[in-house]
């Protein structure tokens, strides 16, 4: 049973490096692209959030390489991803589609059925065997943000536009072969070194930009259209508020590594937004007071049209953009959002930040 | 007399004679916000942000309607009204949405109702927005007492005596004391599915069901269906539903699929629901897969004109009669 799943950033080269371990024969699906968009438009509902539609889209095109089963996580809401594989499943039964869905659910009564969805995929092997998978993944996934989080630095001090972006792209190929923990690290720390090596524009302090929202248009370069490789180019270094690792971390660890933990962001979110409300509608809010109070310069918060938790940040961002001085932008994606149009966007954000920047230094300096 | 002003939108039509009664029992006058009307519609619209469904937007319209006419306006959280479900994303985030909003607020009575880990949430519930009024326990679960038992008459009209949610209120609302209750006749049944506040809301339903009346239909919500039925229909699903509403929605229509005497489903849902989104698709799937019933989807926001509504609810009743006709 070669197994395949969604696409979301990077996901797939620790998700690939995980069944792998245990020998399951892997399909990645190509890349998301303008067909893997059209393939999931065509055949999803028209008001669903647009990962839904991406991710069939994926099934698609990895049904077309010989893929017949599918790993989709599960959830227990209020979020719509929680349901995502129960619709897609339909989808595809009513397409004629013979795939099986391996549904991953977070335990909602008892832990025993998620351990034998687990088993199942794992086909035999022992649980020491899967922890040790997990680990490898872990690493790699660790690894891959630590590069990126570089990458994001040295992307608007580049004297050569681009460079950083192909030694990344590098990165994550080789990345892919390796499986032993020191290989890995190795690995990042050659291509960090590489990456400060690159000719650097001298004493240029960029402007930096948090980008916040719902995870999968944080974390999918296709659907945020490239947004970070942008707003690198035009001098702005940007962080995010979800990475891969934090996110493991938090939610398949449970937070026991000591690294930057949602809880922390939840509590900053108060007294702007009390109660979660599903998704990272929570974390959005949180982020952008957190970024607010690290003396970054702006936010901008990307989302699906019609995602129902960043709708809520959505409405609550501008108090936060008022008492925190911080100038936020809410930009929603979906199938018609173009590229040029975003730029746009992008620019004339990154001008009223720069202008705000320079009016603050002059003031300061008089 | 201190007053309490509750906006007539959102949960206000599954909940109200339980609201109205508590308030009632500890002292309040109850006040309700008029209802839907252009302005109402047109203030929700300019204060929310253009994402959200009109549902919300409504809200918005109704808080800024009882300002200056109530001491207090109830704006409680809905988070979860049965354990392990949730409402909504947005519901969950209503209280802070509205006070982000800048609007001159009077007191608001806030309290959070999550009762997806366990019912004695509701009694927590209970005790904590009785405070607000009176620190006597007692007083406070005998008003809860009889206030439960006025909503459990409010479900028993529209479950077993097969009311519709807008005339069983005008019992509670004040608006007549001799409501039209529908007669069970032996007419054509539609299902009508949809969100109580938007079928039941005459401004933005744009008075669907009466217009369904008129054309000589029997109108049948998911809300005249008893409860144990809906549930033992939604869990025919492989995963269980997590929106209370969305559960109760495919209920009914895998309910409806079943009664001969409902010759036509009509799903009503607001441009840009989350839940209907997904939930709508797998109704329409099923229908389309039983192949014996007709199904109308209606998507409405506040830009949807009357004339267009009114075109396809003739057209498909025209339809489904004459459908009937020839089965019989």
């Amino acid at each position: 049973m070669p197994v395949t799943m969604p696409h979301m950033g990077h996901l797939y080269i620790p998700l690939k490096t995980m069944l792998e371990y245990v020998g399951l024969e892997v399909i990645v699906p190509p890349l998301c692209s303008k067909r893997t968009l059209s393939l999931g438009t065509q055949n999803s509902p028209e008001f669903a959030c647009l990962p839904l539609k991406i991710n069939l889209g994926n099934f698609l095109e990895a049904r077309e390489l010989g893929a017949d089963t599918i790993v989709m996580a599960g959830g227990l809401g209020p979020c719509r991803f929680g349901y995502y594989a129960q619709i897609q499943r339909e989808i595809l039964r009513d397409l004629g589609v013979d795939m099986k869905m391996v549904i991953l659910e977070p335990p909602d009564t008892s832990m025993r059925h998620l351990f034998e969805d687990i088993r199942l995929l794992a086909n035999g092997h022992s649980w020491f065997t899967i922890l040790q998978a997990i680990r490898v993944a872990w690493y790699k996934a660790r690894a891959i943000d630590l590069v990126e989080m570089k990458l994001q630095e040295i992307r608007p001090r580049e004297q050569q536009p681009g460079g950083a972006d192909k030694i990344f792209e590098r990165f994550l190929r080789d990345v892919e072969k390796v499986n032993q923990k020191s290989h890995i690290y190795q690995m990042a720390e050659d291509v960090i070194a590489e990456m400060e090596g690159l000719p650097q524009i001298e004493c240029y302090e960029p402007v930096r930009i948090a980008i916040v929202g719902e995870i999968y248009t944080v974390l999918e370069p296709f659907v945020n259209l490239n947004m970070e490789k942008h707003l690198g180019r035009m001098g702005v270094a940007v962080r995010r508020s979800i990475y891969l690792s934090e996110w493991i971390n938090d939610h398949i660890f449970k937070g026991i590594l000591p690294l930057k933990s949602n809880k922390v962001v939840r509590k900053l979110a108060r007294p702007y937004l009390n109660h979660f409300v599903g998704g990272h509608g929570w974390e959005t809010v949180g982020s952008t007071v957190e970024h607010a109070q690290l003396g970054f310069d702006g936010v901008i918060q990307v989302a699906p049209l019609t995602c129902m938790p960043e709708i809520v940040a959505q409405t609550i961002l501008p108090r936060v953009s008022n008492d925190k001085d911080i100038p936020v932008m809410t930009i929603y994606v979906d199938e018609q959002t173009g590229e040029a149009g975003l730029i746009t966007r992008l620019e004339a954000f990154v001008d009223l930040i720069k202008r705000k920047k320079q009016l603050k230094k002059e003031v300061m300096n008089t | 007399m201190v007053t309490v002003g509750i906006p007539r939108a959102l949960f206000y039509y599954y909940y109200f004679p339980l609201w109205r009664d508590f308030f009632r029992q500890l002292g309040a006058e109850v006040v309700l916000s008029a209802p839907t009307n252009k302005k109402i519609v047109n203030q929700g619209v300019a204060l929310a942000v253009d994402e959200a469904c009109l549902p919300v937007k409504l809200f918005y319209g109704h808080v800024v309607d009882l300002i200056g006419k109530v001491d207090m306006i109830f704006l409680p959280r809905l988070v979860s009204t049965a354990r392990k479900e949730y409402i909504c994303p947005k519901l969950m985030g209503l209280p802070d949405m509205i006070k982000a909003s800048g609007i001159a607020l009077p007191k608001l009575i806030e309290v959070n109702i999550d009762m997806s880990k366990s019912d004695r949430a509701l009694k927590q519930a209970a005790l904590a927005l009785g405070r607000y009024f009176t620190n006597n326990e007692l007083r406070i679960l005998r008003a809860w007492n009889l206030a439960k038992f006025s909503q459990q008459q409010f479900e028993y009209l529209q479950a077993d005596s097969g009311q519709l949610a807008l005339e069983a209120l005008e019992l509670w609302n004040g608006e007549s004391d001799y409501p039209r209750l529908q007669r069970q006749e032996e007419r054509p049944r539609i299902g009508l599915l949809g969100h109580g506040y938007n079928i039941y809301d005459r401004y933005i339903s744009m008075d669907l069901i009466q217009k369904l009346q008129k054309l000589g239909a029997q109108v049948v919500t998911a809300e005249n269906i008893p409860a144990d039925i809906i549930e033992e229909e939604a869990a025919r699903l492989p995963k269980r539903m997590f929106w209370t509403l969305g559960k109760r929605q495919i209920g009914a229509a895998f309910h409806f699929l079943k009664r001969p005497d409902i010759i036509g489903v009509i799903h009503v849902a607001s441009f840009g629901c989350g839940p209907d989104s997904l939930v709508g698709e797998l109704i329409e799937r099923h229908m389309r897969r039983a192949k014996t019933m007709p199904f109308l989807f209606l998507t409405i926001d506040e830009h949807t004109g009357e004339a267009g509504v009114v075109t396809r609810l003739e057209a498909f009743w025209d339809m489904i009669s004459w459908r009937d006709a020839q089965c019989r």
